[in-house]
């Protein structure tokens, strides 16, 4: 049984169809990654994922359970089994690094503070991070704020890990640093992984599977190497990343 | 001319949607205030920001307001020889409409903005996303201790401002226009009631409720980046001058 199923999703934002009739499963486990350009809907499908948005119609089942009809209080319990780390990291920016870090572990266990102390450490240790404890994420760069954000979605030990745009706006090597960081965390901790990304060198790094998004729908999917035998125009296109074809004719 | 009436029409949804979008959040507010986690240590670094920082603008509002309100009446009433009931006029006004209402509005231009751009910012960079992800209901984080703040430290802000215009109207009365301090000082309890004082209480808690509710709802809904969080710093402190002054009549009229 998937994990992770949306079924028929349609969700209408400001009078604009951001998804029609879209459907996926991920099943435990895995990594998959969602590519697709900007506008077509990938940061909304993660947000339906977690809650954050409800669909106009269909459901987001998470290991059996529809979220779509639970109460909030029934939501936030199954969140607690997430990790989300967002595109600029939505660090707190009242807050320094370690109390980052250590807010969902005040909030949501019993642990003292010997225990979060060492959590903390922990969690920054698997981002590779040192030193920073103290700092404001404005005193971080944006590679750092990332993994920040990273050991934050880490700290409750979560089964679904999300990545929202996790390499958008770093340079080609932090990029690619970040992108051998989310692997190994996928396969240390355990997790199920959905990453969305435009950078197809990131997503064919870390994926067990590939699925684009286009249009509001997911038009093709596969193994990384499947996914660049694909046939479709559309998505030829948009691995070598050329201003000519379809994706660009039809605006 | 029914482009006109497009925009009066436009503008009265509006309104009538902000107004439930700010109960159904009061009503949010209320249930989640009742609700633990009890983030008492939050709500006492609120009432810190609100109440004990405000306590300079505080004390130079309600002062000069005592002072001039006591110049202008002294004015008036030795026209009629009447300069004895200076200090009754003073302490009625100051308590009863001049410290709850000025004292409000000063909080909402240092308070009610910043609890706008503060909540509005977090929103446009995802923290609030952020928030919920990490299962912590955003109104209960960020809503329940501004608010609680705002009705706890108004009334005692109010308080410090009905003694400083008093005291005020006290200088100006006896120090600048020579009449007799124990007359004056008489005076201006003999008129009052218990009344007077709660009257003023009792309001400024729910100024202190309308302020910091306003600031939150605005920063909450912020859409457009920085631009937007301009906007809505702006608004919030609009809005809430606005009902407040609304409010303060109907309270005012209804209650006391």
């Amino acid at each position: 049984m998937p994990i992770i199923s949306l079924e028929h999703l349609d969700k209408n934002l400001g009078g604009k169809q951001v998804l029609r009739d879209m459907s996926i499963d991920v099943d435990r486990g895995e990594s998959l990654v969602i590519v697709g350009g900007s506008g077509q809907g990938k940061s909304v499908t993660l947000k339906h994922i977690i809650g954050l948005m409800r669909p106009d119609r269909g459901r987001v089942v998470i290991d059996g359970n529809d979220i779509c009809s639970m109460t909030e209080m029934a939501v936030n319990q199954v969140r607690r089994r997430f990790g989300m780390s967002f595109q600029e990291g939505a660090l707190f920016d009242s807050m320094s690094v370690f109390e980052n870090i250590a807010f969902p572990l005040r909030r949501h266990t019993k642990m003292d503070e010997e225990q979060i102390r060492t959590r903390v450490e922990e969690c920054l240790e698997l981002v590779h991070l040192h030193n920073v404890d103290s700092k404001r994420p404005s005193e971080l760069s944006g590679g750092m704020r990332r993994r920040v954000g990273f050991a934050r979605a880490i700290s409750l030990k979560p089964e679904i890990l999300l990545f929202d745009e996790p390499t958008t706006g770093l340079d080609p090597v932090i990029s690619d640093v970040i992108a051998e960081l989310i692997r190994e965390m996928d396969q240390t901790l355990n997790t199920t992984t959905v990453t969305i990304t435009h950078d197809m060198k990131v997503a064919f790094k870390i994926a067990d599977r590939v699925a684009m998004l286009y249009d509001g729908r997911i038009i093709e999917e596969g193994t990384p190497d499947e996914f660049q035998r694909s046939t479709n125009p559309i998505v030829q296109q948009f691995i070598d990343g050329r201003a000519e074809g379809p994706l660009t004719e039809r605006e | 001319m029914t482009a006109v009436l497009d925009r009066i029409g436009l503008a009265f949804i509006r309104l009538f949607e902000q107004t439930g979008i700010w109960f159904r959040m009061l009503w949010r507010t209320i249930t989640w205030t009742i609700r633990p986690p009890f983030e008492v240590g939050e709500w006492l670094r609120q009432m810190v920001r609100l109440g004990v920082d405000s306590i300079p603008v505080v004390f130079l509002t309600a002062m000069f307001t005592g002072m001039v309100l006591a110049l202008q009446t002294y004015i008036g009433f030795s026209r009629v020889h009447a300069q004895d009931f200076v200090g009754s006029v003073v302490a009625l006004a100051m308590l009863r409409e001049l410290s709850p209402v000025l004292v409000a509005l000063m909080v909402t231009g240092r308070v009610g903005s910043s609890i706008a751009a503060e909540i509005g910012t977090m929103r446009v960079t995802e923290q609030i996303d952020a928030l919920k992800t990490l299962a912590t209901n955003p109104v209960q984080y960020l809503f329940v201790p501004r608010v609680i703040s705002g009705i706890v430290m108004l009334p005692l802000l109010t308080i410090l401002g009905d003694a400083l215009g008093i005291y005020g109207g006290y200088i100006v009365t006896v120090k600048l226009m020579g009449a007799n301090p124990v007359l004056y000082m008489d005076n201006s309890y003999k008129f009052l009631e218990m009344n007077d004082i709660w009257s003023g209480v009792i309001k400024s808690a729910a100024f202190g409720l309308i302020l910091t509710l306003t600031g939150c709802v605005r920063g909450y809904y912020t859409t457009g980046g920085a631009e937007g969080v301009g906007r809505s710093t702006t608004q919030a402190v609009v809005s809430a001058s606005l009902i407040i002054l609304l409010t303060d009549f109907f309270l005012t009229k209804l209650l006391f």
